[in-house]
This record gives C-alpha cells, sequence and structure tokens, in this order.
C-alpha cells in the first residue's frame, strides 16, 4: 500500500491545480499545464534511458516528431477523392474513417486518430529498433553523437519534404475524439477534457515505469550503468534490455507527441530540432537523472515556465545554462533522493 | 556532367572539405589532452567570424581576424578554466552534457550580443563577381584563401607538435598524463593550451570562410557534427587522417547536391557519420585502439 502513496499524492495535486485555478479564474495556465504534461511523458521515457540504463540520447525530440507528424500526416490525408476504393470502403465499414469540414470549409474525410495513433507507435518501434540495434552498441561521445545525427537527420527530412509541410509543419489536424465526452484539442471548452487526459497519461505511464524500475528489468538496467561488462558477466542480456528502454521511451515519446499535435492542431518542424533533444536531456539532468519524480516535476516545472514565457529571449539559454550548472555543481541532481546503502 | 562541371563541383567540395577538416583538428586537439569531444568546436567558427565582421568596421581586415582569434582563444581559455579544470573526476557523460550546455550558452549569447541576422566578412580579394578560371572552372579567390589557410594551419600544428618544447610537452601529456607529469609539465595548463589552440584555429576558419559561406549565430552546430563525422572518418585524435577524410567528405557531399535536393546534404553527411561509428570506429585510417575511447 506504501508505494501507492506518491501516486495518489499526484492524482489529489493535479485535481487541487485544477480546483485552484477555476477558483481563481487563472484556468487559462490549464493550457499551459496541459501542454507541459505531454512533454514530461517524453522527459519520464528519457529518464528511465538516460538515468537507469545510462544511455544518453540526444534525439528524442525525433520520437516525438515522428509520432506527431504520423498523426498529422494520416489525420489531415482527405480520402474523399478515393471513397469509393476498395481500402477507404473497408476502413468506413469498420467505422474507421470520420467525415467532416476543415477551416477552408471543404468537406473531408479522415482517418480515425485512433488508427493514427497505432500507425504513430508501429513507426516509432520500428524506426527504433532499427537505429537502436546499431546505435546502443556504441558508449559514450559516440553514442552521444549518432542519436545527435539521428535527431538531425528526421529534422531535415521534417524539413525538407513537402509531405511534411516544409518549414510550415502542418496544421488544421482535427480533434481526437477519445470517447463520447473526451475529446483532445485546443478549445476552450475542452479544456479540462485535456489536462485530465494529460494528468491520467502521465499517472498509467509513471506507475508503469516505477514498476519496471523495481523489477527484475529494472535492476538488470541499473547494473548495465554502473558496469556494462560486469552486467554482462552476470548473464544480464544487455543488448536485449537497453533495446527494449530505448523503444519503450520512443513509444512514450510517439504517443506524447500524437496527443500534442491533436491538443495543438498542428506540428512544426521545430519539434524535431536537436533544441528540443538537448531540453529534455536537461529536464532529466535537473531531475536527478535516475529519479522518476524529480523528472516528473523539473519537467513540468520548466516546460511550464517555458512555455508562459517567462524566460524570454533567454528561453533557450536557460536550459544551456541549467545543463552546466547542473553537471559541474550537482551531477546527480538537486531533487535526488539520499539512497540507503544496500 | 562535364569536365569543368565536375571540377566546380570538386573545388567546393574541397573548400567546405577544408574547413570541416579544421573543424576536425580542433576536435582532435582537445581530444588527444582531455579525452573530451567539445561539442561547442563549432561555436568557435562561429565566434570567430562574428567577432571578425564586427572588429572590421573599426579596423583593417588584417587586424580583424587576428583580434577575433585572439578573443576567441581567450573565450577557450576561459571555457576550460571556469568548467573544466576543477572537475576531480568527470564521466565522458558528464562532460558530454556540459558542453552541450556550453555550445548552447555560447550560440544564445551571440543571439544575444549579435542577432538573427546572416552576415559575412568582405571578400579578402577580389569581391562577390571576380573569379579565376581554372580548366574551366570559376573559382572565387576566396576559396584559395580557404585553401591556403587551410594548408598553413597544418603544416604549422605539424611543426608545432614535432619541433617546440610546449608542442611535444602537449604530445607526452595526450600519450601518458602521469608521466609527462612526472617529467615535470604543467599537464592543467597544457589542457588549457588546447582549447586555446583549437578555439583559435576554429576561429581563423570561420574567418577565412564567412565571405564564402556567410556567419549566422546558429551556423556552429551543422559543422560540428560535420568537423565531428570528419575526426571519426580520420581516426580520432589522428591530424593527418583528419584531413583527407574532410577532404573526402566535401568532396561527396558537393556531388551529393547534383543528385539530392541541397536541403538533404546534411542526411548525407549524418549518413555517413552513422555508417562509420556501426561499422568501422576507428575511422579510415585510425588503428583499433584509436576506436577506443580514452579515459583519463
Amino acid at each position: 500500500m506504501r508505494q501507492a502513496i506518491p501516486f495518489c499524492v499526484f492524482a489529489a495535486l493535479a485535481i487541487a491545480v485544477q480546483m485552484i485555478t477555476a477558483l481563481t479564474g487563472t484556468d487559462y495556465f490549464l493550457t499551459q499545464i496541459t501542454m507541459s504534461g505531454w512533454y514530461a511523458l517524453v522527459v519520464m521515457g528519457l529518464c528511465m534511458l538516460m538515468g537507469y540504463a545510462g544511455q544518453i540520447s540526444i534525439g528524442h525530440a525525433a520520437f516525438f516528431a515522428i509520432g506527431g507528424y504520423t498523426a498529422a500526416v494520416l489525420t489531415t490525408m482527405n480520402l474523399l477523392p478515393c471513397k469509393n476504393g476498395a481500402f477507404v470502403k473497408l476502413l468506413s465499414g469498420m467505422g474507421m474513417t470520420i467525415a467532416g469540414t476543415n477551416s477552408w470549409g471543404t468537406d473531408i474525410l479522415y482517418l480515425s486518430p485512433w488508427l493514427s495513433l497505432i500507425a504513430a507507435v508501429l513507426i516509432s518501434v520500428f524506426t527504433a529498433w532499427i537505429i537502436g540495434i546499431p546505435v546502443l552498441r556504441l558508449k559514450g561521445h559516440y553514442l552521444a553523437m549518432a542519436t545527435l545525427g539521428f535527431g538531425t537527420i528526421i529534422y531535415r527530412i521534417a524539413l525538407g519534404t513537402p509531405l511534411f509541410g516544409g518549414a510550415d509543419g502542418l496544421s488544421d489536424v482535427p480533434p481526437f475524439r477519445l470517447f463520447a465526452g473526451l475529446v483532445i484539442d485546443g478549445s476552450r471548452t475542452h479544456r479540462l477534457a485535456g489536462y485530465y487526459c494529460a494528468m491520467a497519461m502521465i499517472l498509467v505511464v509513471i506507475v508503469m515505469l516505477s514498476n519496471l524500475v523495481n523489477s527484475r528489468a529494472g535492476r538488470a538496467l541499473r547494473a548495465i550503468h554502473g558496469n556494462e561488462e560486469a552486467a554482462q558477466a552476470m548473464g544480464i542480456d544487455t543488448a536485449r534490455y537497453k533495446l527494449n528502454l530505448f523503444v519503450l521511451s520512443a513509444v512514450i515519446a510517439a504517443i506524447a507527441g500524437v496527443f500534442m499535435t491533436h491538443y495543438n492542431g498542428g506540428i512544426g518542424p521545430a519539434e524535431a530540432g536537436v533544441m528540443k533533444s538537448i531540453r529534455y536531456v536537461a529536464i532529466v539532468a535537473v531531475g536527478g537523472m535516475a529519479n522518476l519524480w524529480g523528472t516528473l516535476v523539473a519537467g513540468m516545472v520548466l516546460n511550464f515556465l517555458s512555455l508562459r514565457g517567462y524566460f524570454g529571449s533567454f528561453d533557450d539559454a536557460v536550459f544551456g545554462a541549467v545543463l552546466i550548472l547542473m553537471m559541474v555543481f550537482a551531477p546527480n541532481g538537486i531533487l535526488v533522493k539520499r539512497r540507503k546503502r544496500q | 556532367m562535364s569536365l569543368a562541371l565536375i571540377i566546380q563541383y570538386l573545388f567546393s567540395g574541397i573548400t567546405s572539405g577544408g574547413i570541416y577538416a579544421i573543424v576536425a583538428i580542433g576536435f582532435n586537439i582537445i581530444y588527444n589532452s582531455t579525452g573530451i569531444i567539445n561539442f561547442a568546436q563549432g561555436e568557435f567558427v562561429m565566434l570567430g567570424g562574428m567577432i571578425a565582421i564586427s572588429f572590421c568596421h573599426y579596423m583593417p581586415l588584417p587586424a580583424a581576424i587576428v583580434c577575433a582569434v585572439a578573443i576567441t582563444a581567450l573565450v577557450g581559455a576561459l571555457i576550460e578554466f571556469v568548467f573544466i579544470r576543477w572537475l576531480k573526476k568527470p564521466n565522458v557523460l558528464q562532460m558530454v552534457i556540459i558542453t552541450i550546455g556550453l555550445s548552447i550558452v555560447i550560440r544564445e549569447a551571440a543571439l544575444n550580443i549579435w542577432d538573427e541576422k546572416v552576415r559575412s566578412l568582405p571578400y579578402f580579394t577580389g569581391n562577390e563577381i571576380s573569379s579565376i578560371k581554372l580548366l574551366g572552372a570559376y573559382i572565387s579567390p576566396q576559396v584559395l584563401w580557404v585553401l591556403f589557410t587551410c594548408a598553413a594551419i597544418v603544416i604549422c600544428l605539424n611543426l608545432f607538435f614535432s619541433y617546440t618544447l610546449t608542442g611535444r610537452s602537449m604530445r607526452a601529456c595526450s600519450a601518458n598524463r602521469t608521466a609527462a607529469a612526472l617529467c615535470g609539465v604543467n599537464v592543467r595548463n597544457m589542457v588549457t593550451l588546447s582549447f586555446m589552440i583549437s578555439a583559435a584555429i576554429g576561429a581563423l576558419a570561420g574567418c577565412v570562410v564567412s565571405p564564402i559561406a556567410q556567419t549566422h549565430y546558429d551556423c556552429g552546430t551543422p559543422l560540428a557534427i560535420k568537423g565531428f563525422t570528419v575526426a571519426i572518418l580520420g581516426g580520432l585524435g589522428n591530424s593527418t587522417g583528419a584531413v583527407a577524410a574532410g577532404l573526402i567528405l566535401g568532396i561527396i557531399e558537393a556531388f551529393s547536391i547534383s543528385l539530392l535536393p541541397s536541403a538533404f546534404k546534411d542526411v548525407v553527411t549524418i549518413t555517413i557519420l552513422l555508417l562509420v561509428l556501426f561499422f568501422r570506429p576507428s575511422g579510415l585510417f585510425g588503428s583499433r585502439e584509436a576506436g577506443a575511447l580514452k579515459e583519463f
């Protein structure tokens, strides 16, 4: 039962924040809190990879963008011209298409966001798997540079391909109707639904990851962080554990990307940029590397401040400075738990 | 493709390749003395160009370049002094993150000191339209300046590392730090010096390439990635290899434009980087030891 306390506190806090904003008439804060929530999902996945398994990735924004762009491309594609094609008919028959009008008033028929979510997960699993096998064999600078290179490739592809809208990105992404009343989009009427969806998603992910940390797999990952050769000598299949974790964190990032894209109604190439990836690394560093709750708190706070524009024109500089200061003065994080000696 | 066109591409490849080689040598110098890959190396190139552009309004071009190189070298020394020198036992992850943080802070400082406009130094000789006809291809005299500077940097560094006491001490530090310290070499100062040298040659490269490639607060990161690719391709720590690898990469990149849209120019380089990392991390010219990470 004691393990459940932090999760209950989190849920209570999420409700309390919503109450407070509603009572003080500042419920516009919820929009940025929700967006911070989606970003926090990415950093929690990255925290597992960096903090627990000790594998740096400076390319996680790429997975976020893969999710976001998959959702954006699939749900803005107009299927109306090929309405009578066998495949589209089959999808419509299964209830997997949605008819509507876009913001220019044109009638469109688009794929269900559920289908695009599944596609995003599959594509991110595939990409992470293909990239992960060779990349995770590398160590240190090589791993950092290889993931940075992968991130840059995805950024360049997003920027240079007409399908992905080039520098403008894609907009006019339809809302994601999860269940009857639960809609994820940027409108004011659905702000509350979006907020609680984000918080629920965070809760699910952190419960899942906490369980992972305290399982056999979690212990194996910490052994890999400590000393990979020793872990291997103990009979841990280090390559498999690292790869599975890499894929898991990529999928979490892609799902966050899908929801963020529906919430914002669009996505641009900046989401795939190197700076975004470095931000995620900075947040994990502030959270204390191997500390899921610390990372969650740091992710919510820093993203919220950044999205509200409190850093002004020093937005990126703040994250850079934070990185340096954390690594120089407190490489184990400021929110670090004093771990009992085993 | 006509012969003239091939030569045209070749020259553009050699020009950018020369710059990549200089950035790679910057990486190598710091790597040899500390085992750190300085992710802020590209920012030195940007800083050199930017400072020279600001100074050349007030003084003749050569003086502005000298000032830019000196100031960037001081920045390099400052970075080492403030962030690297007193770290007790930094691990690789920590150093990677610190230098990435530094690169962002330098870039954002440049954005706030200057602005987001694309600038360039005036051409050293002639102007934008002057050209030299060579085997049917037209090349800008600035290209010759770039090639000349790259060659001069490589030769001077080689002489410095082989014949001067300081240069030899630096090599001693990279071969065996403890032994060098026992022989009376001040290892810490050598590390500072290596940061200064690599900042200075980065800045010089930034100045000569500025008229043709333009300088922009954000131009450091792509250069750093390409410089790193070249450093790996040539074998980490191996400066002669870096020159050869730089020219190879520059030429591949120049010819890739004739096949692919130029928006994907970086993708070609990075794909090469990934392939080299996956299949031959010791580089084309490197030995097996070069592929293994150096730890101090």
